[in-house]
Parts: C-alpha cells; sequence; structure tokens
C-alpha cells in the first residue's frame, strides 16, 4: 500500500525540519516530502503514487514514528501480565513504532535461542518493530556475562540486566569493555540494592509518615556516580536507564561536561508524579525506581530541558491484577506505560519545558542513536515508520480500555490533551484513530 | 455527637472532636470491668472477627475482652491457623469473612496500609490494630485515655516518645494524637532509629534521650525489636541499653511527677529499667486496662452507638 499523507505539520528533528506538507510512503519507505503533492500531477509519475491512499491531516502533526526504548514485554514466561502481541498492540496505539524490550522474561533473554524467540514472535504479529535488549549477566544474575556476540547477531540492540542492578563492579567494568568492542551500549539499571533493601516508596518525608520502608535516592546515585566513573575509565558507552533523582541529574550532567560517553532516559511519571501518589497505599503508584520528591521532579525537568537527559522512555512494565491487588509491600513494581506515555510528555511542550521538536526528539532520534538502529527520521529513502498526533485531542485515560493486558496504572481517569491517531510501520498503517 | 466514619485507620484522620468523643465514651465504659458481672447487653447480636496476620496477645485479648464485655459474638483468627498458610490472598480472606456478615472487623498486619486496602473494598467497619510501622490506633487512643486520666489534661504537657521511632507505629499514632490533643513531642534515639522527615510531623528530634526527657511530663518507652541489630540499626543490646534505657540514672532530668509508658511488651533491662517499670511514677499497668475500655468504645460507636 502507498500512503500520501497530506497537509500535515512534518516535524522531523533528525534534520532538524518543521514544516507543512504532504508526506509520499511508497513500498514501505519515505518517498518524498513536499508541498501540493496529489495523485495524477506529473510530479508523482509513477502508477504507485496514483494509486496512493490519501489521507488529509490538516491540523496534524506527522513525525518519525515514536521509539520507546524501555518497555518490558513479559513474554516468553509471564504471559497473563502482557505478549509480544499484546504490548505491540499497545506499543502502536500509544503512537510507538518500534519497541526495545528488556530481558527480565522468563527464562531471561540471555542466550541467541531467547533473543530469536523474541523476534520470531514479533515478527508474526506485524505490529511493531521490536528490538531485543538481552541480559549482561547470565540469569541476570551478576556473575557471569552473557553471550554479547552471539546475541547481537540474533539481534539484540544493547544489554542490561534491568529489574536488577549489577552489584558487582568488576562485572559492570568488564562488560562495558566487552560491550564497546561491538559498540553496544550498557543499559544500567541504578540501585544499590543493599541500600534499596526492603524499601517500597520514594524515602523521605512521607514515607517517614506512612511508616513504609524507603528507597533513598542515594540509592540510585552512589550507582550513578559509580557507572559514570567506570564508563569514563572503559570510554565505552553507557546508559543510565529511568533516571528519577535530582543528584543523578546532576552526576550526568557533569560528566557530559566531561565528555564521558554517558545517555540518560527518564519515564513519563518522573517528571509528571511524586511520591504523594502513594499517600493512600496506591499500588498502582508503586514503581521502581520509587515516584520521588517535587525536588526532583523539577530537576528531571530541568534535565531534559537542558539536554542532560536524552530520552523520553515509557519503562512500560504491565502486571495482572493479582500482581497488584495485595497488601503494599507484596505488590510488585511498575506502571503500565506504552499507552499513555506520548500523551503525558505532550504536557512537557504546554507547560514550556521542551519546545515539540525537542520532545519528539527525545521519542524518535535520540534513542535510534543510542540503540544504534536506523530508524527515528522521516529522510528519504527511510523505513516508512511514521507517527500522526493530533495535539488537539482530549481523551481521558481509562484503564479498563487499555490494549496492554496491564491495566496498572495511577493515571486512570487522568484528562491528557493530544494522542496518537495514526500509525504507519515500514509503510502499513498499523493503527488508526480517526475518520476522515 | 456520633463517630462520622465507617471505619478507625489512623490518628492521621480523626479529627480532635472525634478523639474527644472516642475518649469520652472509654471513660463512660470503663466502669463496667469494675462490676461484679463485668458484662452488659449492648452489642448483643452483632459480630466482630479479629484477623491478626502478626502475633499479639495484648491487642488481641483486649478486643476480645471488650467485645464480649459488650456481649458481640467475638471471633479470632491468626493467620497460623486460617487459609492465609494455603496461599489465600488477604482479599479473598477478608471477602469471604464478608460474606459471613460481620459488624466490624479488627485487623493487624505486617504491612502499612493493609487496614485500608481491606476498608475500600468491605461493607463492615474496619478497625486497624496495627499496620506494619504506620499506625495503631487503639494504642494511641488508650495512651491518650491513660494520660487524660492521670493529668486531667493533654494540652500543654511535655512528651518524649524514646526508641525505635522509624519501625514504630505507636510512636507514629502517639505523635499524631498528642499533637493534635495539644501536647509538645521530642522523639529521641539514635539517628538510625529516627527516620528521615521526622520533623515535619511536628515532633522535636533528639539523639540522646537525655535531651528528650528534659523536663518531660510523660516519657514513652519504645520496645527494642532484637532483630534490628541484624540490620545495623544499633551494634548491640547491651550498647543500647547503656544509652537509650531509662533508669534512675536519667529519670532525674525529668519533672518530679512524671509518668512513665510503655506500650508493651517490654524488654525489662533494655529500654527500661524494671525498679522504674515497676515504681510509683509507672502507669503501664492503667494502659492496659484502659485499652479494653478503648476498644468498647470503639466496638460501640462504630455500630451506630451514641454516647
Amino acid at each position: 500500500m502507498n500512503l500520501l499523507l497530506k497537509n500535515g505539520r512534518i516535524l522531523d528533528p533528525s534534520r532538524m525540519t518543521d514544516e507543512k506538507g504532504d508526506l509520499l510512503i511508497e513500498n514501505g519507505k519515505i518517498a518524498r516530502i513536499a508541498k501540493g503533492l496529489s495523485r495524477g500531477r506529473k510530479d508523482l509519475p509513477d502508477d504507485n503514487a496514483a494509486s496512493a491512499t490519501v489521507l488529509d491531516l490538516a491540523g496534524k502533526i506527522i513525525v518519525p514514528g515514536l521509539i520507546d526504548m524501555h518497555t518490558h514485554l513479559r513474554e516468553p514466561g509471564f504471559e497473563y501480565k502482557e505478549t509480544i502481541a499484546s504490548g505491540c498492540e499497545a506499543a502502536v496505539a500509544g503512537g510507538f513504532t518500534s519497541i526495545a524490550c528488556m530481558p527480565n522474561t522468563k527464562p531471561v533473554n540471555d542466550t541467541r535461542s531467547v533473543t530469536e524467540f523474541i523476534l520470531r514472535q514479533a515478527a508474526q504479529c506485524r505490529l511493531a518493530n521490536v528490538y531485543p535488549i538481552a541480559a549482561i549477566s547470565l540469569q541476570s544474575e551478576g556473575e557471569f556475562l552473557a553471550e554479547f556476540f552471539d546475541l547481537k547477531e540474533a539481534g539484540a540492540v544493547g544489554f542490561s540486566d534491568d529489574g536488577r542492578p549489577v552489584m558487582n563492579a568488576a562485572l559492570m567494568r568488564r562488560a562495558l569493555e566487552y560491550a564497546s568492542s561491538l559498540n553496544m551500549p550498557i543499559i544500567s539499571h541504578c540501585e544499590d540494592s543493599n541500600l534499596s533493601a526492603g524499601g517500597v516508596m520514594h524515602e523521605g518525608d512521607l514515607s517517614a509518615e506512612l511508616g513504609l520502608s524507603g528507597i533513598p535516592g542515594i540509592a540510585e546515585e552512589v550507582m550513578v556516580a559509580r557507572d559514570l566513573l567506570l564508563a569514563e575509565f572503559t570510554a565505552a558507552p553507557l546508559h543510565i536507564a529511568h533516571v528519577s533523582t535530582a543528584a543523578s541529574v546532576r552526576l550526568i550532567r557533569e560528566a557530559k561536561a566531561r565528555g564521558v560517553r554517558v545517555t540518560a532516559e527518564t519515564a513519563a511519571h518522573y517528571f509528571t508524579l511524586t511520591d504523594e501518589a502513594v499517600r493512600t497505599f496506591d499500588t498502582l503508584a508503586k514503581v521502581n525506581p520509587p515516584l520521588r520528591s517535587a525536588d526532583d521532579v523539577a530537576a528531571i525537568r530541568d534535565g531534559l530541558r537542558d539536554g542532560t537527559i536524552d530520552a523520553i522512555a515509557s519503562d512500560h512494565a504491565p502486571h495482572g491484577r493479582t500482581d497488584k491487588e495485595v497488601e503494599f509491600d507484596s505488590a510488585a513494581s511498575g506502571l503500565t506505560g506504552l499507552e499513555i506515555s506520548l500523551g503525558l510528555s505532550l504536557r512537557l511542550v504546554e507547560e514550556g519545558v521542551l519546545t515539540l521538536l525537542q520532545l519528539i526528539e527525545k521519542m524518535t532520534v535520540r534513542p535510534a542513536q543510542i540503540l544504534r538502529i536506523p530508524k527515528g527520521t522521516l529522510a528519504v529513502g527511510a523505513d516508512a515508520d511514521v507517527t500522526v498526533i493530533d495535539p488537539a485531542r482530549r481523551w481521558t485515560v481509562d484503564r479498563h480500555l487499555l490494549r496492554s493486558r496491564g491495566k496498572n496504572t495511577p493515571f486512570h481517569g487522568t484528562p491528557l490533551t493530544g494522542k496518537a491517531i495514526l500509525t504507519i510501520v515500514g509503510g502499513e498503517i498499523r493503527f488508526r484513530d480517526f475518520e476522515q | 455527637m456520633k463517630l462520622n466514619r465507617k471505619d478507625i485507620l489512623g490518628i492521621q484522620e480523626l479529627p480532635v472532636e472525634e478523639i474527644n468523643l472516642i475518649l469520652d465514651t472509654a471513660d463512660s465504659f470503663s466502669e463496667i470491668s469494675t462490676r461484679e458481672i463485668k458484662k452488659v447487653p449492648t452489642l448483643r447480636g452483632k459480630t466482630v472477627i479479629s484477623l491478626f496476620y502478626e502475633p499479639s496477645t495484648r491487642t488481641r485479648t483486649s478486643f476480645e475482652i471488650a467485645g464480649k464485655r459488650l456481649s458481640a459474638d467475638m471471633i479470632s483468627i491468626s493467620s497460623l491457623t486460617s487459609s492465609v498458610a494455603k496461599g489465600e490472598t488477604l482479599i479473598d480472606t477478608a471477602k469471604n469473612l464478608e460474606a459471613m456478615n460481620p459488624d466490624v472487623i479488627v485487623i493487624r498486619h505486617g504491612c502499612a496500609g493493609t487496614p485500608h486496602l481491606l476498608a475500600g473494598i468491605l461493607k463492615p467497619s474496619v478497625i486497624n490494630a496495627g499496620d506494619g510501622a504506620h499506625e495503631h490506633p487503639t494504642q494511641a487512643l488508650l495512651d491518650l485515655m491513660t494520660i487524660r486520666s492521670k493529668r486531667g489534661r493533654i494540652a500543654g504537657l511535655k512528651v518524649a516518645i524514646v526508641g525505635d521511632i522509624a519501625h514504630s507505629r505507636v510512636a507514629r499514632s502517639n505523635i499524631h494524637g498528642l499533637k493534635k490533643m495539644g501536647a509538645r513531642v521530642s522523639v529521641a534515639g539514635p539517628a538510625t532509629m529516627l527516620p528521615r522527615g521526622i520533623e515535619k510531623m511536628g515532633v522535636a528530634a533528639h539523639t540522646r534521650i537525655e535531651e528528650a526527657i528534659g523536663d518531660a511530663d510523660i516519657i514513652m518507652m519504645l520496645r527494642i525489636q532484637t532483630e534490628r541489630e541484624k540490620q545495623n540499626i544499633f551494634p548491640s543490646l547491651r550498647e543500647y541499653s547503656r544509652h537509650f534505657s531509662l533508669n534512675n540514672g536519667n529519670i532525674g532530668l525529668a519533672r518530679k511527677d512524671v509518668l512513665i509508658m510503655h506500650p508493651g511488651p517490654m524488654n525489662r533491662g533494655v529500654e527500661i529499667s524494671p525498679d522504674l517499670a515497676d515504681g510509683s511514677h509507672s502507669i503501664i499497668l492503667d494502659q492496659v486496662t484502659n485499652g479494653v475500655a478503648v476498644r468498647m468504645a470503639l466496638l460501640y460507636l462504630l455500630t451506630g452507638g451514641t454516647p
């Protein structure tokens, strides 16, 4: 199918362009961007263009397909929480054309057979592009390196023991070195598990009052500091996952100024909610790292604004009811995010934290660069992964209507403005939420 | 005036008028426990289930006696004998109990917020008998009742709470209650036992017991949990007792008529010297006696009674 997207605001951070115009997709690739393209005119000489489906996108924003560099798809092993198919359905509904999935499945994605399984499942559902992130260590147990060369050959795009920190600094050093020989990033889940032991929420005034065990900011920060030093020492690319505290932002900012090869991401909940969300013991707001203080939220926003934080990821962590409808201490950590992340992130533009171009950069070309994948651009000849956003669409999060199996969000009932209304992957419409 | 709520989950959400109502009602119920025949028919036909997921002697017995003196049918379940051991979820257990139409469910649980979880989904009243390190509202109410009956007032008194504040639900409920009733509260313990941000609850925090108990009208000693030693909250009971116990050496810093309280169970010789625990300043057993009256008052008020 060929598509002609007309009259949109075409915004492409990879080329720093923001223009009104038409975009032609032919044979799964971006074919042309110009003003006034139409069927049957000389500027569309071939048969394909003449037969293109035309969509009028006046008032809509056409951007490179969104990329979520931090997702949990749960399959294999936890299919009741999410499957690759349901996760991909959620992805395209949230505007994501490419997602990178973390290895904490069962079995852990620490061997090429698991990576290949994930890619096979993803290919079958033909929705979003799936990029597996493989484990740093076998079983993510933090002892022995996984086979990085093999995993890369199988299709892995990065390495992480996400969900579990690499407590052994020597292993982290070797992982950085070994991955750098492949020019692949190590994605660090920064949490000193001794400092966070037993914690279930942010340690602060509210945990003092509620008597819930705290996870102090320093549990994250000491490991951010350690990994920045290791990255500096090894000159290897390091990516810090889900940054949640002010001091982490400061440490990363300082390291970048020194020239350390570090990138960082945060997730929408870390610039939207504070620990107040758990005051009512709402397990849907339990997440790791935990929702932090208002000062931390302000610092995350500053980090996004000045570029210290490169990317916004969803950290989509779907769970079943049985994981969340239990005592707070026993409840699983994590929020479902793929279908809500864009709507929450667009608030940053409304609130003047980021320009739209900066926001889209953090959700497209930056994650593509960090993962070294050929995505995140509308350049002619590129894969036609395209997301169309209606910036004026008002909608309300209804967790029961999510496509993800994980209905676990504290944003149920939250009114949002702006939504993905068309998600095109490889030239095919994989999600559509508007009438012409 | 009536109690304006379905559940008693914490002191934090109780307004002063309701605290006074509960204390006044408890005062009037005290007399029943001194009678030859310690039983009135007030709650005949009401059913109270207590669900204890943590060991308890005092609180559980106190609720049971309170209910029985009001003629309620009292059923007590501990996690050791219920289907918790078979892996049933808390919510399923609670829903099953609800299906048998109790009027009140009393719950103690090691996780903060568990009574709130149940209160949100159950029709019967829920009373928090202690949730993790969060709140123990009936303990604070009986402490307020005891202070009020011994001193005639709570406002203006200086109260020191000493021990592992970080892990203490008794401390948190009492801080809320004492502050609401107008007392000045100081807390003391080694810094490992003082949660960061505790000052935001309106208390003065001290790392030496001597600083907290100076001129105190009331001293509440908290039980030291020996398992905290392994978490490096303190190095040894020996050191703790030498530097943080209440004893004849430091009691003189407090007011001459100071009252000594302890929620129990006590570690004699650890946080409090046996002489003081049994001495003339101690009102520790009065607390236990008043516990029955406070719980009678709550069962009565929650099932629709008016004072």
